[in-house]
């Protein structure tokens, strides 16, 4: 099984740890990894804005970059969701739509496809959880508060197989932290508090880390944490389950 | 607050000005948003309820001409006089009409989110028409001279010492009185006497039946059925989509509309108005107002398969935190965002870009609307239209330049991690809205791309 790794481009530049991790723990688990190495964005900050029409040369990109592998796992919901509902060639549609099937966020890929049961991850921590919007409610990583039905949680699941590790419970477990990209700077208010609202709640139920299956709500959490001179970190979650703490 | 002018986010901000207030305002609305899960919760096929009311009104808005005219036949059948409005200026004139034709000149109306989207009242009192609203929220936002912020709730933005102040300068209520229970009972003094003694009461519609011709209104306060009952001319106003086939499918609606709406199991009172009573006469108006160019949308004819319970706003983390108004439209929240670009494309570009499409808003639809998906739509289609901001535009040009050619790309990322580090006063300033509440991400020695260069091969 080969699988090209899509690290999105702002963790690319700003995260390289997130992605070190994800690189290491999809080879602790005898995965092939190929990360192809022109790889650049998946055109959603354009396309959330209203510029769907100006992804193309990304989208033609992404093609180039990633048809011909089993899978493609990323280490973000929300790129792997604008991928899986957007991704378009005029060209070549099969391989893009061929891409849209293959593609996985990384717990998703760790569950459903790798069915990981057990870690040898260690990260004696409390930890909450941050339930990202584009990963929860689009690729349903994980049970919804508004929806009657039954529980699960695919990055939790994972999270309790690292010893030492200590879920905190959040009041409210699946809002929004309103980075929403270019949303973060276009509705100020309502983005930082909606991100400051989010950070309380961890930081009230005892948190020492916040964690995600997007780094993109962690970037917006941690610049809020950061402002406030907080102890409380963010870490990715690829980076817990790839931890060697004791 | 004076929205002329303003955007969404220009509004927002002056509501986040007092983040005590905005800390209030959330958590009573999510107060409601718990009430509706947990009543939800109790129902073990909520879902199957709700795909069943969307397919109902799937069939609806398949067959809505069928249904209209099935509806107008026996409700005329049954003694109802039916009109036919296409905009909003039409309602208005046909109520109007009536009233002038009965010589009415004060009436009463019950909750209708209609008549605000038409802008009735303005309308009515421009033609020396005074026009009492009866539903509580509904009256003190009157009072206050505002509309209301919430299509369910429409004082939900007033503190109740505020509520007080206004009861005590309208209804002379002791100063500094905002015991609930007591300006209620102020409430009822003052709005009985409207009803006595007003000839016509407006009233909305929650649904209509075409199999019967009877029309169901949905109140808690009964007010809709006091002003119906006491006046001579009984007037509703309905959007044409309001249209269900038959009673029985009433069966679904009333059990997902006030759960969804106040996690109530159902309305205290469901009204069914068939024919009027001896020496009455009642009116509908069936009103277009763009639903039948939104119905030729194919992305966005479902919105019109709304009920208005006003779930969307409860759930939705930027309404909580911006306010009704800030939306400057009679609809607030998300429905309210794909729904008013359809009326007016250009006053309402700002809305579908007042979320962060986290999607809330369609898992708590009781009808299922794919709400966040409409509005990346309307994204769309507003930016083709050419409403989109000209600066925001050339932003998006030079992103699309950058990424998508690897060479730049890496080479801007190299060059952004430069400046951020070594001048880190080029972005840490008021001219950077992130700055503004939230630091810079701290800059790593390098990318994962040149990370992955050196250790490829480890």
């Amino acid at each position: 099984m080969t699988v090209a790794l899509f690290i999105p481009c702002y963790i690319d530049q700003f995260y390289p740890n997130a992605a070190i991790a994800t690189l290491n723990l999809l080879k602790k688990l005898n995965v092939d990894v190929v990360y192809p190495i022109n790889q650049t964005c998946c055109g959603q900050p354009m396309a959330n804005s209203g510029f769907e029409h100006l992804t193309q040369s990304c989208n033609d990109l992404f093609v180039k970059n990633f048809s011909g592998f089993d899978y493609i796992v990323s280490p973000s919901g929300s790129c792997t969701l604008h991928i899986k509902d957007h991704l378009h060639s005029d060209e070549q549609e099969d391989l893009a739509l061929g891409i849209r099937s293959k593609i996985y966020e990384l717990t998703e890929f760790l569950t459903d496809i790798l069915k990981v049961e057990h870690l040898t991850a260690s990260f004696p921590h409390k930890v909450g959880m941050h339930q990202s919007c584009h990963g929860q409610r689009g690729l349903m990583l994980a049970q919804m508060s508004e929806l009657v039905q039954e529980p699960y949680s695919k990055p939790m699941r994972l999270l309790n197989m690292v010893s030492g590790l200590e879920m905190i419970t959040l009041n409210r477990p699946d809002e929004c932290c309103g980075f929403g990209g270019t949303f973060c700077v276009a509705e100020e208010a309502v983005s930082a508090k909606m991100g400051k609202d989010r950070v309380a709640d961890h930081v009230a139920n005892g948190a020492e880390y916040i964690t995600a299956a997007d780094m993109s709500c962690l970037m917006h959490m941690e610049g809020i944490l950061r402002r406030q001179n907080s102890n409380v970190k963010v870490i990715h979650i690829a980076e817990i389950l790839d931890a060697q703490e004791y | 607050m004076n929205t002329a002018g303003k955007d969404h986010a220009q509004l927002s901000d002056v509501f986040n000005e007092d983040e005590a207030r905005v800390n209030w305002h959330d958590e009573t609305l999510w107060f409601v948003r718990a009430k509706r899960d947990k009543a939800a919760h109790n129902i073990p096929e909520w879902e199957s309820l709700r795909e069943n009311a969307s397919q109902i009104k799937d069939n609806v808005l398949s067959n809505l001409h069928d249904y209209l005219i099935s509806f107008e036949a026996n409700a005329e059948k049954n003694g109802i006089k039916v009109h036919w409005a296409s905009d909003a200026e039409e309602h208005n004139k046909i109520v109007h009409a009536i009233l002038k034709e009965q010589g009415v000149n004060r009436i009463v109306k019950s909750k209708s989110m209609l008549t605000e989207e038409c802008h009735l009242n303005e309308y009515l009192q421009h033609n020396n028409i005074e026009v009492i609203d009866t539903d509580l929220g509904e009256r003190i936002v009157q009072l206050a001279e505002e509309p209301p912020s919430h299509i369910v709730l429409p004082c939900i933005h007033k503190k109740k010492e505020e509520i007080g102040e206004l009861f005590h300068e309208h209804l002379g209520t002791p100063e500094g009185m905002s015991d609930p229970v007591f300006l209620t009972a102020a409430a009822r003094v003052h709005l009985r006497e409207k009803f006595i003694t007003r000839k016509a009461a407006i009233t909305g519609v929650n649904f209509a039946v075409a199999e019967t011709g009877e029309f169901v209104v949905c109140t808690n306060e009964g007010n809709a059925d006091m002003g119906a009952h006491l006046a001579d001319v009984h007037i509703a106003c309905m959007g044409i989509e309001k249209i269900i086939p038959e009673r029985k499918h009433l069966a679904v609606f009333l059990r997902l509309l006030a759960r969804s709406a106040t996690g109530q199991p159902i309305t205290t009172y469901s009204s069914h108005f068939k024919k009027p009573r001896p020496g009455q006469t009642m009116h509908i108006i069936l009103v277009d107002n763009g639903r039948t160019t939104q119905l030729s949308r194919p992305d966005f004819r479902n919105s019109l398969k709304c009920i208005r319970c006003g779930a969307c706003m409860n759930t939705c983390p930027v309404y909580r935190r911006s306010g009704g108004h800030s939306y400057h439209t009679a609809i607030a929240g998300p429905i309210g965002s794909i729904l008013a670009p359809n009326l007016d494309m250009k006053k309402y570009a700002d809305l579908p870009f007042a979320s962060t499409l986290c999607g809330s808003c369609t898992n708590v639809c009781p009808v299922k609307i794919n709400i966040h998906e409409q509005l990346y739509k309307w994204r769309q289609v507003i930016v083709k239209e050419g409403y989109a901001d000209p600066k925001k535009a050339m932003a998006m040009k030079a992103m699309e330049f950058t990424l998508s050619k690897p060479g730049v790309y890496r080479s801007a990322g190299k060059t952004a991690r430069w400046f951020l580090k070594n001048t880190p006063f080029a972005v840490n300033n008021k001219l950077n809205p992130w700055y503004k509440q939230r630091d810079m991400p701290e800059v790593p020695k390098q990318s994962f791309g040149e990370w992955y260069k050196q250790h490829k091969n480890d």
